[in-house]
């Protein structure tokens, strides 16, 4: 019993406290990026969208603009919909069966659940980088010219270019120019396996790129080569990022979505979306104050 | 007892860990049954060693290349024993079977675990193992009834008055139609449900996200399969083909019925021929010397150092396509 009351008692210190070191981060971070974040229109809005799996409603009345060129942190506890939403806008989901948006979402004007628009189309301009590293089974080389032989370069040299300059955009040509076609993309460390999935997908020159929670499966060094290599990329992707890590949105995004699941229906929302020192410093609803400050998920 | 709950379990002598705990006997059991196994082949090996002795003495290495079979004695031919008719029949026959099954078996798989509603994967499933169940006498069976007749009219005839003036493989006489060709057909059916099998199941266990990378790249239900899943299991895929191609070569059952039981080299491979497991069921019951008996030992052991030497350089090149996979070229 006395234990439960100490951290009761320390519970209502330490709030203050965490919401001021993420404020500081996202402070920090805007200071940092100060001038280069661009002004820009909203790449992809989704309006009133909903989302099923079957009879179960896993998101529910999503409203949202992401801004272009821009990086959008998602967070929200396990279960809020975040990776639902994002694997929304490429069509992830269409292999599950029952699985079905409503609603408007938009990628530049054009409805991504248009009966008449090619989830393929939608998949080549929307780029997308996984939980854990999940490279073929193949050369490096041949890893990142994947997507570009599916778009049809067949040219040697073409494909060389486009190759290194992915991989020197994903901070990664370096560590493996010697070695493109000897080793296999399985055979880097989790670290470099991610860069090389990220050059794998920016290597069609996608226009946006998701993210779903990358550096979970990596180690704090990894990570952080992950988000200053996010922070490079910003220039010419629009990013979405799903992440569990408040410090990593902090740092990282330019936008802050918070989501959480309703209690009652159990679909998912957005309770909140501000940007990133705005709602790490004064967050406008209470829940995604007692969020960030660690009360609860 | 007292005294036994008390010991800490983890730091119990060598006795205790062996034999109160039950683990070395448990380990001393399934052991045994392991070098059983192991026993077993040796044994067979052995056996057709020893049994094949008075034919090994008399033809030697000759035996493989031999292409007479004569168990009787005539006015213009001695008694000898080649194997070669044989050797040359199970291969063939084989070779055919596992060409015809493996396309098919290999979309049957890619169909039921890629392509299939859900609703009628797993009825599907059931009726391709099915096809596994079914006795191989009955093949033999549907193989005389219903393949032959419909084979001659319909395939082999035709082929024969086209192609076969070209290839002699192909060439007339078709005759009944038993023979290699039909053979391998029939070999074919009964190794399909093993390569689907085998193939559905490696790519089952094929992790979603290699999928989900080609479909984010922008990939074609087709890409997907060809670029990300095929690749990725095809020392899998390997395995079960060359399970299906030693099925082929054992089966026996099914091959006395429909390959004609004629230890003949013809150039048509319509005509009738044997294989080595058809040509020792049905000549040793009937063997007419002793050194029959032990030439048709002979050609058993043939058969198993065929057999085994396949089955040596499947596993090499699974192991090395599993190694290899860098060179994926897609």
């Amino acid at each position: 019993m006395s234990m439960q009351e100490g951290d009761t008692a320390m519970e209502q210190t330490r709030p203050m406290n965490l919401v001021g070191g993420i404020a500081a981060t996202a402070a920090r971070a805007r200071e940092r990026r100060a001038g280069s974040v661009q002004l820009t229109g909203p790449k992809i809005v989704a309006e009133h969208f909903n989302f099923y799996y079957g009879a179960f409603q896993a998101l529910a009345d999503i409203s949202l603009e992401f801004p272009a060129l821009q990086v959008v942190g998602i967070i929200g506890p396990s279960g809020c919909g975040k990776s639902t939403l994002l694997r929304a806008i490429n069509r992830m989901h269409d292999r599950t069966p029952g699985a079905r948006g409503e609603g408007r979402l938009t990628l530049d004007g054009q409805e991504i659940y248009a009966a008449a628009t090619d989830p393929i189309q939608i998949r080549r301009r929307v780029g997308m980088v996984f939980q854990r590293p999940n490279p073929f089974a193949s050369s490096i080389y041949a890893n990142v010219a994947y997507g570009l032989r599916l778009n049809g370069v067949r040219s040697r040299q073409q494909l060389d270019e486009r190759v290194e300059h992915a991989l020197r955009r994903a901070a990664l040509w370096d560590e493996v120019k010697d070695r493109l076609h000897r080793d296999s993309g399985t055979a880097l460390s989790g670290g470099q396996q991610q860069r090389l999935c990220i050059a794998r997908a920016i290597a069609t020159e996608p226009e946006v790129l998701l993210m779903d929670e990358p550096c979970s499966a990596l180690d704090p060094i990894a990570t952080l080569k992950i988000e200053e290599l996010i922070d490079q990329l910003r220039a010419q992707f629009t990013i979405v990022m799903v992440t569990h890590n408040m410090q990593q949105a902090a740092r990282v995004s330019d936008m802050t979505v918070f989501m959480l699941m309703d209690e009652k229906t159990r679909a998912g929302r957005v309770i909140e979306v501000a940007a990133t020192a705005q709602l790490f410093t004064s967050p406008g609803d209470a829940r995604t104050e007692a969020y960030i400050s660690g009360r609860f998920g | 007892m007292a005294t036994t709950s008390e010991r800490p379990v983890a730091l119990g002598n060598a006795w205790t860990r062996w034999f109160r705990h039950g683990d070395g006997l448990f380990a001393a059991i399934v052991a045994l049954f392991s070098v059983l196994v192991v026993g077993l082949v040796f044994a067979v090996g052995v056996v057709t060693y020893l049994g094949s002795a008075e034919a090994r003495a008399q033809f030697g290495a000759g035996f493989f290349t031999g292409i007479d079979w004569n168990p009787i004695e005539t006015s213009i031919q001695a008694v000898t024993f080649g194997a070669w008719p044989a050797v040359r029949g199970t291969l063939l026959t084989s070779l055919i079977a596992v060409t015809l099954a493996a396309p098919v078996g290999i979309g049957i798989g890619i169909y039921l675990s890629e392509l299939c509603p859900r609703s009628i994967r797993q009825p599907l499933s059931f009726m391709v193992e099915l096809l596994a169940a079914i006795p191989s006498v009955i093949y033999g069976l549907w193989g005389v009834l219903v393949l032959l007749p419909f084979f001659t009219d319909v395939l082999a005839n035709p082929i024969a008055d086209s192609l076969g003036t070209i290839i002699p493989a192909l060439a007339q006489p078709v005759g009944t139609g038993r023979g290699i060709i039909a053979t391998g057909m029939i070999l074919a059916l009964m190794i399909l449900p093993t390569i689907s099998a085998i193939t559905r199941d490696v790519l089952a266990v094929v992790p979603n996200t290699q999928r989900e990378v080609m479909l984010a790249l922008g990939a074609t239900r087709w890409e997907v399969i060809w670029g990300a899943v095929l690749p990725y299991s095809r020392a899998g895929i390997v395995g079960g083909i060359m399970l299906g191609l030693g099925r082929a070569l054992g089966e026996t059952m099914a091959a006395v019925m429909i390959v004609g039981n004629t230890a003949r080299i013809s150039d048509s491979w319509f005509q009738p021929a044997t294989t080595a497991a058809s040509q020792i069921a049905s000549e040793l019951t009937n063997a007419t010397s002793p050194l029959h008996e032990s030439a048709l030992i002979y050609l058993a052991l043939t058969l198993f150092a065929i057999t085994l030497t396949l089955n040596l350089a499947a596993r090499i090149l699974v192991a090395q396509l599993s190694r290899g996979a860098a060179s994926s070229r897609f």
